[in-house]
């Protein structure tokens, strides 16, 4: 298999813990809400998912067992920033250091443990296909994960939810003022965030990676807040966004096994610098801000 | 009445570890007395408590200035290990250098790494409009990549074992003793002084007004002529200063060599340090004291209590979580609204 196949054919997998959780975080910020504890969601998310497997429990109980506590941390994280208003960026910052201790504290004792992932599904066909067969040959994850970006456009693009959610980030209080309930539909926001983030926590220790490492959630969390940026609030761009991601993972497997002769931490730190490269060429750009973002993103509101 | 919150907040997140320790099979009291207690009851674990105190206090300073104005750098740990490798350059490159200089050099070295390495989030703030909060970060986990290039190869001890940590350092690389049959170090008075600067230059001088301005209400900071730009450039200046000299005073004090343990989490148990201190370099002194502890108790208790080291960073966590939820409750006062008013 070549370098371009490997990539081809891993990267949607690659991408998906990325994009669960920067779809999550769409919504959420899309309401006008900033969570910053996604990392921790996603830590606590993968370690609760992985020792479901281990246990035997399988994947739909470990997908379900990490949405319930990401839905538990965006709870403490909801009754601090919107119920008591408290500093987002503080509560955010709080609630993935608490998410990321307790991770640590759960996943101890199966620590370099491994179990096994799904299987792959291909469409009939389309996997018989030379170079890019790869792509159309993945579990059931990734292919619910499409049809979730897919939902999530659509909400955005054509339904009454998509518009409430929007009015409600734009401009809190002229919502309230015509009788939407700014603070529930928030909340909302913020538990289905951070049920995505557990998702995409127990993707990536139950299905990309079936093993637990304590930390091997890597700073994917930080770059999927990120790629909320890069996509500029919109879900397409997210998800090419994600896919770069995925390659970007992929492709430094691929330097390694070819050989090259580039010190591995230089590979390994590649998202990170690409993530602060790109942010600055996007957040530079004003108006491409000013049209797409999200006005009233971070601040508290209330009475 | 803010200063309620920080005892509040230790309260409740001892009554929700309790249930924790409970649920986890362990004896609470013992955990307790290891965690809170131990570390005062000897004087070389309080001196221990000392030691640690010295870089959460000056990380915590740093980053709180920055709070103040509302610049969140969350990358402290990476400028702390930054100044760690800037300091190690001069032992590393002159293992046989001797002189009373060599760590004064290595301080300064230090500082300027860690400053150094803010410069990127500084300069993307200032000029790309990027979150400083998400480049800060990215550049912690760069950092960290940074380390172990260095250690698992150009600056791996030859005689080491294949271990990938740095030679240990000459005699004259090594901060002097403070107290006398302890590893507390001169350092600690560095963070002290450090400690002093930031009460006068936050609470007493119009540099640090305009700072608390900027965060408190931009518009008016802006309307005033306060240059927003110079905050941002500050913050992340000063609080990379603070981190990279507490990076270097690590490794030229306790660890003596560069490791890749050389911080267990400095750099994000200092943000913590920074608000339970009210943000207040007085407050963060109690705070970064009351850290300290907790560093030096969850060692005792994970040999006298069985307790994974894990544990003490939910402590933290927690910690941090009721403060915030303390300092609502003591800010505002819960009222009946009888539904949202139109």
């Amino acid at each position: 298999m070549s370098g371009i196949e490997f990539i081809l054919a891993g990267m949607l997998a690659a991408a998906t813990p990325f994009l669960l959780a920067a779809l999550g975080e769409l919504v959420v910020e899309r309401s006008g809400v900033l969570n910053l504890g996604l990392e921790g969601m996603m830590a606590l998310g993968a370690a609760i998912g992985f020792i479901v497997v281990f246990e035997g429990g399988g994947h739909v109980a470990a997908f379900a067992a990490a949405g319930i506590v990401g839905v538990g941390l965006a709870l403490i994280f909801a009754g601090l920033a919107l119920g008591l208003r408290a500093n987002q960026v503080a509560v955010g910052l709080a609630v993935g250091i608490l998410g990321q201790g307790l991770s640590s504290l759960v996943g101890n004792s199966y620590e370099s443990l491994t179990i096994t992932g799904l299987p792959k599904l291909a469409v009939p066909g389309l996997s018989d296909l030379p170079v890019v067969g790869g792509m159309f040959q993945q579990d059931i994850i990734v292919w619910l994960s499409l049809l979730a970006t897919l939902a999530i456009w659509a909400m955005f693009r054509y339904s009454r939810l998509g518009l409430i959610l929007r009015a409600i980030g734009e401009n809190p209080a002229a919502a309230r003022a015509i009788g939407y309930r700014v603070t529930v539909v928030r909340l909302c926001a913020v538990m289905f965030g951070g049920a995505m983030a557990g998702f995409a926590g127990a993707y990536a220790a139950t299905v990309y990676t079936p093993l637990w490492a304590d930390g091997m959630i890597a700073g994917r969390g930080w770059i999927a807040l990120a790629l909320v940026v890069f996509g500029t609030w919109l879900t397409g761009r997210i998800f090419f966004g994600a896919l770069l991601f995925g390659a970007l993972s992929l492709a430094s497997l691929v330097a390694q096994t070819e050989g090259w002769a580039v010190p591995s931490q230089l590979l390994s730190s590649l998202p990170y610098i690409v993530t602060i490269v790109v942010l600055g060429i996007i957040t530079a750009n004003k108006r491409l801000l000013k049209v797409n973002g999200v006005a009233s993103l971070g601040e508290t509101f209330g009475p | 009445m803010a200063v309620a919150a920080p005892f509040l907040a230790l309260l409740a997140a001892i009554l929700l570890n309790l249930v924790l320790f409970l649920a986890m099979g362990k004896d609470p009291a013992a955990v307790f007395y290891a965690l809170l207690l131990e570390p005062f009851m000897s004087w070389s674990s309080f001196s221990e408590v000392l030691l640690k105190t010295g870089p959460l206090l000056l990380i915590a300073q740093g980053l709180a200035i920055g709070f103040r104005a509302k610049v969140f750098n969350i990358g402290a740990e990476g400028q702390f290990i930054l100044g760690a490798i800037f300091a190690s350059a001069i032992p590393v490159y002159f293992p046989q250098a001797t002189g009373g200089w060599i760590w004064p050099a290595m301080l300064v070295m230090g500082a300027l790494g860690g400053a150094l390495w803010a410069v990127v989030p500084a300069f993307w703030r200032v000029r790309l409009n990027a979150n400083e909060i998400l480049v800060t970060l990215m550049m912690s986990l760069i950092a960290i990549q940074v380390l172990n290039y260095l250690l698992l190869g150009p600056w791996k001890d030859p005689m080491g074992f294949n271990f990938p940590q740095s030679v240990m350092f000459q005699y004259d690389a090594m901060i002097p003793i403070l107290l006398p049959g302890t590893r507390v170090n001169v350092s600690i008075l560095l963070a002290l002084l450090a400690a002093l600067l930031a009460w006068v230059y936050m609470q007493r001088s119009f540099g640090g007004y305009q700072f608390m301005v900027g965060g408190l209400a931009p518009n008016a900071a802006t309307y005033a002529g306060f240059s927003q730009s110079r905050a941002i450039w500050l913050s992340l200046l000063i609080g990379g200063f603070a981190a990279g000299l507490a990076g270097a005073a690590e490794v030229a004090g306790p660890i003596g060599q560069l490791q890749r343990s050389i911080s267990t989490g400095y750099g994000y148990a200092a943000i913590i340090v920074a608000y339970l201190g009210g943000l207040h370099p007085l407050g963060i002194i109690a705070s970064a004291f009351l850290m300290a502890a907790l560093y030096i108790g969850g060692d005792n208790a994970m040999v006298s209590a069985d307790l994974p080291v894990a544990a003490v960073r939910v402590f933290q966590g927690s910690l941090l979580v009721c403060y915030l939820a303390a300092i609502a409750f003591v800010r505002y006062r819960i009222v009946r609204t009888g539904g949202a008013p139109a």
